[in-house]
């Protein structure tokens, strides 16, 4: 008896910030996993940081003028610059240190924007950001869609989805029907020293990962899976469920290149269906046998490839 | 706190768009948007935290004198998150 009322007693939590860096009274969907992602990107890095974010959900539901969500200083820029202004915030905060203007603190900038601002519209200035190597830590949320303005395409939706743009219909009975744009893989043929994928069912893993990019000298973006119960038409309720899915079928398998050495984080053992990921979310509805059966090839032999990047030993 | 939004003139607002309380979003009270309550058994809680981690709305909070999690209802959307997510089924939604 008195084993389990020991039990029972509240533990501090390891490694967790008690701090909240976006306040409730957002207006998120409800369950919305993406909001999530950014509490958890917010509390790993902690208060000396500033960040810039391109249009999208997670601005449009955090800064309805004049009120704000953000506890740290945030500025909000066009779809295609996030990642130009954070260079320039970045260079800036060295010229004023090196002039002896402000003190000489560690101050971590963050650059972040949704699956569109990303790999679609600020696709060259982040390119340009990781070239010119500014030390940005870039996250992208990544819900698959342009969800703010009513679920239209982008390069990052997967294949099969149907959004309002990529209907089912007579001619392309399979939705969108070209592969999602590997964003990790482009970051990392720049040769940038971290780059991850993440996804807030892993916290721990998620938080890791960020602290990691914090502490790297130079770029390094972060891919983060967050799943829109609104766009992706699954309940509120299921938000977390479908990123363990989306990890365990392969569908979206958590990596990471540290300085070309590429590395599984999470190693099912056996991979889940993808048909399993596939049930119950209203956009893949329209997916017979056949199509569910080419995905779950592609997506074998991608996980295969991946498996087999990993296990090599990089040169020294 | 700050006023809510629609008693704020433009006369109170700064030149650019600029900001200066942080924050002050909280002013608004997402509760409102609720169709459904979380309902808390502090008997069957294992006192994980998984509630308070995955809340993307963090309105869950311990509160370690009493030693239970307690809900802030003025701004819990009735997502269902926790009682979903919950090991210990100890979290039940409920109409509001």
């Amino acid at each position: 008896m008195a084993d389990t009322e020991k039990k029972k007693v509240i533990k501090p939590i390891k490694n967790f910030s008690m701090e909240e860096y976006i306040s409730s009274g957002h207006r998120a969907c409800q369950g919305c996993a993406e909001v999530l992602a950014v509490r958890h990107v917010l509390k790993a890095i902690g208060p000396d940081m500033i960040m810039a974010m391109a249009t999208g959900c997670m601005e449009i539901i955090s800064s309805p003028y004049p009120l704000t969500s953000w506890n740290i200083p945030w500025i909000h820029v066009a779809f295609e610059n996030a990642a130009a202004v954070a260079s320039g915030v970045e260079s800036g905060l060295k010229a004023l240190r090196r002039k002896g203007r402000i003190p000489n603190k560690d101050v971590t900038i963050v650059a972040m924007g949704g699956d569109g601002g990303t790999t679609d519209i600020g696709f060259q200035a982040l390119s340009g950001m990781i070239e010119r190597g500014h030390k940005v830590i870039y996250v992208c949320v990544d819900n698959e869609a342009y969800m703010n303005t009513g679920i239209q395409r982008s390069s990052s939706t997967p294949i099969g989805a149907t959004t309002t743009t990529s209907p089912t219909g007579k001619l392309e009975p399979e939705g969108k029907s070209t592969w999602k744009k590997d964003m990790v893989a482009i970051a990392a043929a720049h040769g940038i020293p971290y780059t991850a994928t993440a996804c807030p069912t892993f916290f721990t893993d998620l938080q890791k990962k960020i602290q990691k990019a914090k502490e790297v000298n130079g770029p390094s973006y972060i891919h983060i899976l967050s799943v829109c119960p609104t766009g992706w038409r699954v309940p509120p309720n299921k938000a977390i469920e479908y990123g363990q899915l989306a990890v365990d079928t392969g569908v979206f398998p958590l990596y990471e290149v540290e300085n070309g050495a590429w590395k599984l984080n999470r190693k099912p053992k056996e991979l889940k269906p993808v048909s399993d990921y596939f049930k119950g979310q209203g956009r893949y509805r329209h997916l017979d046998e056949r199509f569910t059966q080419q995905i779950q090839d592609k997506v074998t032999e991608r996980w295969n490839k991946l498996v087999e990047l990993c296990s090599e030993k990089p040169e020294k | 706190m700050t006023k809510p939004m629609e008693q704020i003139s433009w006369q109170e607002i700064e030149a650019g768009g600029v900001i200066t309380e942080p924050g002050n979003a909280s002013c608004y009270h997402t509760g409102t948007w609720r169709s459904q309550k979380p309902k808390y058994d502090e008997n069957a809680c294992i006192r994980c935290w998984r509630c308070y981690v995955m809340c993307p709305d963090a309105v869950i909070s311990p509160d370690l004198e009493k030693n239970i999690f307690v809900w802030n209802y003025d701004y819990c959307k009735g997502c269902g998150i926790c009682a979903y997510e919950c090991p210990a089924k100890a979290i039940v939604m409920e109409e509001d």
